[in-house]
């Protein structure tokens, strides 16, 4: 019998938030991997903090509710620990761009076989409307009523600096392809990234900004990194540019996991070995 | 009492630990009981680095003021430890010290050319030196040789026989009637420890003095079939740490003082999550950076309360090396079957000490198993049981959706915020607390020394165990040391302070952080002996000062 994919929490998500849209998009993953035969008992979910993180109390999966800027660790622990689990991160823009970017920065460096969706909001919604690393300059926040006093940084960019070896941009209100990006982000073997311009309906509603300059990327090459790193640099997350989305970078090579297989020793053994040691003090 | 001290000094680079280590073994392998600290400053090369080797008849964790054989490679050692050397064997190396005239000196730069060697073996020179003036057989210094030189054997053994063959016998070390004991530090048996109680995994940044374990578990990983991770920094070392338990993996994580500072997010984490964790914090002199390289007891208040909000956690000091393997065994098991955050306190002085290893005199904390799911859906992570204890399944298991969460949650790991549900669960991860007390009751858990009915008593927790037992027997006193302080031992502290109507803390801080614990726990405690100068006690500096109080 399938499992009840949507847990019993009451959501508290604004109408009209763009993490509806990736939740279903989620949802619809893990319907397609029960179809296919493949167990949701081994698919664990990491979170961070804010409000992309109350997904996982909405979907029924394992999951580890993490605390803000440290889904990385956490996942990157379980993965090594176990490598047989699928392991998914949801962060937010201010969780892996602000909190927790150095982790951000060594998954894409180490290759850890994880995948990172980021909803990018480009603002704090959960406490209430502050300015992100990914937020315009002048951006008026709670925190910067004159305007924010800095650039932002361009994610994409910075992830194929970093040695990502999936690097991809989506928009909640592009479902088939957010879906397909992450999908494929899911079965890349390594860390694969995807940067999600998610719409936040209360403190940053950007979709009359976005429609018109989105476009999905064709005949670009995806193994070309040069060509990767030319696209990605396009919108810079500031000035007005045409929106690349879609994979702008994929490639294949050996993963941390691959190169940390836990090893396993039943306790005699051990204990043999400890006691081996010991003597060689005497 | 046969009781001897040696120092070996020279600078930073020379090999000064390993040259202590062998003539560590040298006198444990003469019979006695032994002790090594190591005193360096946080340097890489140069500087002046020591190795105090004490041996006696009966088993000794601290050091006297005055040595019996000083081992100079350079004249820094000279002008540092000659003064405590009235009436010792002095050996020095002729080409870089200008010898007082009642040393011994051979030309390491001759001996060395003969046998065309590194200048790392000339350790090996003053080696031979120490054992011909201290009489100990050419025999016994070959067999330690070939036990624990790590490479060049042969070469280093020509290189001794050389310098024992220019040196007269100035002071013979009797043997003791006693076959030689395991030696180790004291972070190689908390690492040790660990693995014997089922670790298999170890995350850490590197940290004095905490680094040595990550190095000593890192170089047997391999052989003892554990996971060694060294993340970017401590927070991602304790979250990481987090992940691998999630999964069932015994995790440990190590640092010291500042590394701790940043890891209290993911502890307070680890504490609402119920995931288990054990964690080993190394003491060294703060505040700050404070002296990297030396000892201090001033975060017993940190560990026992860091972290946000209120979860229950366990927390013990051993004294020596024998403590130090059996308590981690336990304090993994305790993580494991209660889920919570699982402390070993030590500080530079036990991590970074070097003890003689007796297990058969130990007893053993055996801890039972945590309560596993009964594989009937739904699985609730953190089910409401009567003792707190949830039963434990882990990601990837058949049917049980694991949900953790940092958030207050309900049993199923469903975020919640109705009052009655976050007070109920804030009652059932406490419970666990009064649970392992009245397990840890069943053991000993505060140890006491020196004279049982003495009125007067030392209260000393950690490596402070050592000088006050000396001082305790010199001037007949008691010494109680709280082995577990979190949950605090009430009960057995009571009970170990009745009779005393004098008690003295003696710490390595400056506030008397032990005291005031205690006092909290109404134990009475009339005077402090405390120091924060990074340096260990002496016996003889605790004796005068113990002399003072009770003058």
């Amino acid at each position: 019998m399938a499992r009840a994919l949507i847990t019993d929490a009451q959501n508290t998500w604004c109408p009209g938030c763009g993490n509806f849209s990736l939740q279903h998009t989620l949802k619809n993953i893990l319907a397609d991997r029960e179809k296919e035969g493949l167990p949701l008992d081994n698919v664990v979910l990491v979170t961070g903090i804010g409000c992309h993180a109350k997904i996982a109390d909405y979907l029924n999966i394992n999951s580890f509710y993490a605390i803000h800027g440290r889904t990385i660790p956490v996942a990157t622990g379980i993965k090594l620990a176990n490598p047989d689990l699928t392991v998914i991160c949801c962060a937010g823009d201010g969780d892996a761009y602000a909190e927790g970017l150095d982790h951000l920065i060594f998954a894409a460096k180490r290759n850890v076989d994880l995948t990172m969706i980021i909803h990018n909001n480009r603002v704090y919604g959960l406490t209430v409307g502050q300015y992100t690393p990914t937020s315009p300059l002048g951006f008026k926040g709670k925190s910067t009523p004159a305007g924010s006093a800095e650039y932002p940084f361009n994610p994409v960019e910075l992830m194929l600096a970093s040695g990502a070896t999936y690097v991809a941009r989506g928009y909640t209100r592009k479902m088939d392809l957010l879906q397909q990006l992450i999908q494929r982000g899911i079965a890349h073997k390594g860390f694969a990234f995807i940067d999600v311009l998610q719409i936040c309906a209360t403190f940053f509603n950007m979709t009359d900004y976005y429609d018109p300059r989105i476009y999905e990327l064709s005949s670009h090459n995806a193994a070309d990194f040069e060509a990767a790193c030319m696209r990605s640099r396009e919108w810079d997350y500031n000035r007005d540019a045409p929106i690349a989305l879609g994979l702008f970078y994929e490639r294949l090579l050996p993963t941390f996991d691959d190169r940390f297989r836990s090893r396993s020793m039943d306790a005699d053994e051990r204990g043999k070995r400890i006691r081996e040691i010991i003597e060689a003090r005497r | 009492m046969k009781d001897v001290t040696v120092i070996v000094g020279g600078k930073a680079g020379d090999g000064i630990n390993n040259a202590g280590l062998i003539v560590t073994q040298l006198l444990n392998h003469l019979g006695y009981y032994v002790y090594m600290d190591i005193d360096y400053p946080s340097l890489i090369r140069g500087g002046h680095n020591f190795a105090a080797v004490r041996a006696a008849e009966q088993p000794v964790m601290a050091l006297k003021k005055t040595i019996d054989f000083l081992i100079a490679l350079d004249q820094e050692t000279i002008r540092r430890h000659y003064n405590t050397c009235r009436d010792c064997v002095l050996i020095t190396n002729a080409d870089t010290v200008k010898p007082p005239k009642d040393a011994q000196a051979i030309s390491l730069k001759s001996i060395l050319a003969a046998e065309t060697a590194p200048p790392i073996t000339g350790n090996s020179a003053m080696i031979g030196a120490f054992a011909k003036a201290a009489g100990i057989p050419f025999e016994t210094m070959e067999e330690v040789f070939r036990r624990h030189m790590p490479k060049a054997v042969d070469q280093n053994i020509r290189i001794a026989r050389r310098a024992y063959d220019q040196i007269r016998l100035v002071r013979a070390v009797e043997p003791c009637n006693r076959p030689p004991y395991p030696v180790l530090s004291g972070n190689e048996a908390i690492g040790l420890g660990m693995v014997a109680g089922g670790l298999s995994a170890y995350v850490a940044y590197p940290m004095t003095p905490s680094s040595s374990l990550l190095h000593f578990l890192a170089e047997n990983a391999e052989q003892l079939g554990i996971t060694v991770l060294h993340p970017e920094n401590e927070i991602a070392v304790i979250l990481m740490a987090n992940g691998f338990s999630s999964t069932g993996i015994r995790t440990a994580v190590g640092t010291s003082g500042g590394g701790f500072c940043l890891m209290t997010e993911g502890l307070s984490l680890t504490g609402m999550a119920e995931l288990p964790l054990v964690l080993v914090v190394s003491q060294r002199t703060g505040p700050s950076t404070g002296l990297p390289t030396y000892t201090g007891q001033a975060d017993l208040r940190f560990v026992l309360h860091a972290g946000q909000g209120e979860f229950p956690r366990f927390v013990v000091a051993p004294s020596d090396a024998n403590e130090a393997y059996v308590w981690s065994v336990a304090a993994v098991r305790i993580a494991w079957k209660y889920q919570i955050p699982s402390f070993i306190l030590a500080d530079k002085t036990l991590s970074e000490g070097t003890y003689n290893l007796d297990l058969q005199k130990m007893g053993e904390i055996t801890v039972g198993e945590p309560p596993r799911w009964d594989g009937r859906a739904p699985y609730m992570r953190y089910r409401d049981t009567s003792e707190g204890i949830s039963p434990l399944a882990f990601y990837g298991e058949k049917d049980a959706i694991v949900k953790l969460n940092s958030y207050a949650h309900d049993e199923s790991g469903i975020s919640t915020e109705e009052p009655e549900l976050v007070a109920l669960m804030t009652r059932k991860r406490l419970r666990k607390w009064d649970l392992l007390a009245e397990e840890l009751d069943r053991y000993t858990v505060v140890n006491t020394g020196g004279i049982p009915d003495s009125a007067t008593g030392l209260l000393c927790w950690g490596s402070c165990r050592g000088p006050c037992e000396e001082v305790a027997s010199v001037l007949s006193l008691k010494v109680v040391q709280p082995l577990v302080l979190s949950p605090f031992p009430k009960k057995q502290v009571a009970a170990a302070c009745k009779g005393i109507d004098r008690l003295i803390a003696v710490e390595g801080n400056a506030t008397a952080q032990m005291a005031s614990l205690a006092t909290q726990h109404g134990i009475a405690v009339s005077s402090t002996i405390l120091k924060y100068d990074g340096r260990p006690f002496t016996v003889d500096e605790l004796l005068a000062r113990v002399k003072e109080v009770i003058a």
